[in-house]
């Protein structure tokens, strides 16, 4: 028998999760979404005059950051601490498969589901805008350009998920996710604050405001639902960031795992 | 050469709030199976089977000690392509068919894309799993679980395969066709290592078994030898409606079952238990020497010697439970 790859086996794990969640209904989210948006997007139609866009492109990029973050924390705290509970992991890691690959696979499994859902709620995104402008214009590009900034944030929720699941309960793991989600969100502010603090504060609000995930500088719904650009530089340096943060709490979340028991 | 070499393995946890009793659940284990062999892991519930086969599987690690497998070292990532693992009461992703299922540990094992599929079909036909390959595992019985179990144990064709209590939860046919498919693999040259409580089954299965008991490996022999050891005693069967009193005389545990009697006494007193029954004109039936059983040397294994009982009171003092 031939060993098979590396990235084979990650790809097949991938691939696995990303069936499971679509099989136990993940993506019936969608429904609620579509719900949502259609219902906001003919109640603006009625009732705005001339900030149609505005709202539709707040309410609707808002609806998926905060869809896919709830869907990225709890798949993701159960992503290996379900297969721990279930010893289905055991027939997996009988099998020449390596931990470190099991968890990559799983991360990406859990973010291809996320993208897929994402795509998806930007086609109703943009329906509900074409339904409430009758065209599209040139500046709904950088809408597109803020999907993919928070597609970059669930890239970092779902590591930050994995990484806690690796040492704590699902419950704690879905508070401690969704309080860095919270807390990132307001990283900017929280930067302020440690800039205008002195002594052991100032150090503290510091280290806590450049080590939480800094989902402020990924959030530029507001400004592209008002048809600002986004600078080509944010555009990298939010890539660079997402990626770097994810792939530390993934390896964090790896190193954990490669010395646990499963009893 | 050997199939499992296991040398010195021990596993201790740390147990308690504060993680500082320890607590035994594998004394060092020294143990070697040869190639071919099909060897029976024996033990009541907690005693250690699990614990060695998870260490065995890299599931857990050993607090020391180490083992090699089919010749390479227990974390060699090579040795997992080559070995076969149904775990206790087996539970998979109920979201998938059993097709499903062995298509993607097929995949995971390394079995080449060409072939995968027909290899599949051929492991659920083994298993009797062919008509329900579609459907869900989440409405799949207990029994049908252990089926899907084995298939994945065997799909990737090991030199050597890993079972724990592979037969538990089964009915009487399931059972009877799990010892079936443990027979074919050991005409296929394959090594079996399982775990079990069911002596019957070990004593129809194995060359060879270890009785391991609260954490410590008790005694390992050849079932062949083990029972065919002699207890000094004979038993004989006769046609008669009741015991004779001659027989009694001689020290006989006799008991009536319609028109035979059943009577065992011991191997000197065979002479004079034949003329008993030459002289009351009675029909012998059989005769013959009483062999030890597997459960007599199971049971004899378990009780603890007394060196067994100082080593745990030692342990007591120190703080060290099983």
């Amino acid at each position: 028998m031939n060993s098979g790859g590396m990235n084979s086996r990650i790809g097949y794990i991938a691939f696995n999760t990303f069936r499971e969640a679509v099989r136990d209904r993940v993506l019936y989210n969608l429904i609620a979404f579509a719900l949502l948006l259609s219902g906001a997007a003919i109640l603006v139609g009625e009732i705005s005059i001339d900030i149609e866009r505005l709202v539709v492109v707040n309410l609707g990029l808002t609806a998926v950051s905060l869809f896919g973050v709830v869907i990225a924390i709890f798949i993701g705290i159960g992503l290996v601490s379900k297969e721990i509970d279930k010893r289905t992991l055991y027939t997996v890691l009988s099998r020449p498969v390596r931990r470190w690959e099991f968890v990559v696979g799983k991360f990406f499994g859990l973010t291809g589901t996320l993208v897929v859902n994402t795509f998806l709620m930007a086609i109703g995104v943009f329906l509900a805008l074409l339904y409430v402008a009758h065209k599209f214009e040139k500046m709904d590009v950088w809408v597109l350009v803020a999907l993919y900034f928070i597609v970059l944030q669930f890239l970092i929720v779902c590591a930050l998920a994995l990484f806690f699941s690796s040492f704590s309960t699902p419950l704690m793991s879905a508070v401690f996710s969704f309080a860095l989600f919270v807390i990132g969100s307001l990283a900017e502010d929280l930067r302020g604050f440690a800039r205008i603090t002195h002594g052991v504060g100032g150090w503290v609000a510091t280290a806590i405001a450049y080590l939480v995930p800094n989902f402020s500088a990924l959030n530029v719904i507001s400004q592209v639902a008002h048809g600002d650009p986004v600078p080509g530089r944010l555009i990298l340096y939010n890539t660079v960031y997402a990626l770097l943060y994810s792939a530390m709490a993934i390896s964090g979340a790896v190193l954990i795992f490669q010395r646990r028991n499963l009893k | 050469m050997a199939a499992i070499e296991i040398l010195d393995l021990e596993k201790c946890y740390l147990v308690g709030f504060w993680r500082k009793r320890r607590k035994l659940a594998l004394r060092p284990l020294r143990l070697t199976i040869e190639e071919g062999e099909v060897f029976g892991f024996l033990g009541p519930n907690g005693a250690g089977k699990t614990t060695t086969l998870k260490l065995l599987m890299g599931l857990v690690f050993p607090t020391a000690g180490s083992a090699r497998i089919l010749g390479m070292d227990m974390d060699d990532p090579r040795v997992k392509s080559q070995i076969g693992f149904l775990p206790e009461q087996p539970y998979f992703y109920d979201h998938l068919s059993a097709r499903e299922l062995l298509n993607y540990f097929g995949q995971l094992s390394g079995v080449p894309a060409k072939g995968r599929s027909a290899r599949v079909e051929q492991m659920l036909a083994r298993v009797g799993l062919s008509d329900s390959a579609g459907m869900q595992l989440r409405k799949f019985s207990k029994g049908m679980l252990q089926r899907v179990g084995l298939a994945q144990a065997i799909l990737h064709d090991p030199k050597l395969v890993f079972l724990d209590e592979p037969m538990s939860g089964l009915d009487p046919m399931g059972r009877r066709e799990v010892r079936d498919l443990i027979q074919q693999l050991r005409h296929e040259g394959k090594t079996v290592f399982f775990s079990t409580h069911i002596l019957s089954d070990a004593e129809a299965l194995c060359d060879r078994v270890g009785i391991i008991h609260q954490g410590e490996l008790r005694g390992v022999g050849a079932i062949a030898e083990l029972t065919s050891e002699r207890q000094g005693k004979i038993e004989i069967i006769f046609h008669a409606q009741k015991v004779p009193a001659g027989l009694t005389s001689l020290g006989a545990e006799a008991r009536v079952s319609g028109d035979m009697v059943n009577a065992v006494l011991p191997e000197g007193q065979q002479d004079a238990a034949l003329e008993v029954l030459r002289r009351d004109g009675l029909k012998l039936i059989s005769l013959t020497p009483v062999r030890s059983s597997l459960e007599e040397y199971y049971i004899q294994k378990l009780r603890p010697t007394d060196v067994q009982r100082e080593v745990r009171q030692e342990d007591d003092r120190k703080g060290v439970g099983v």
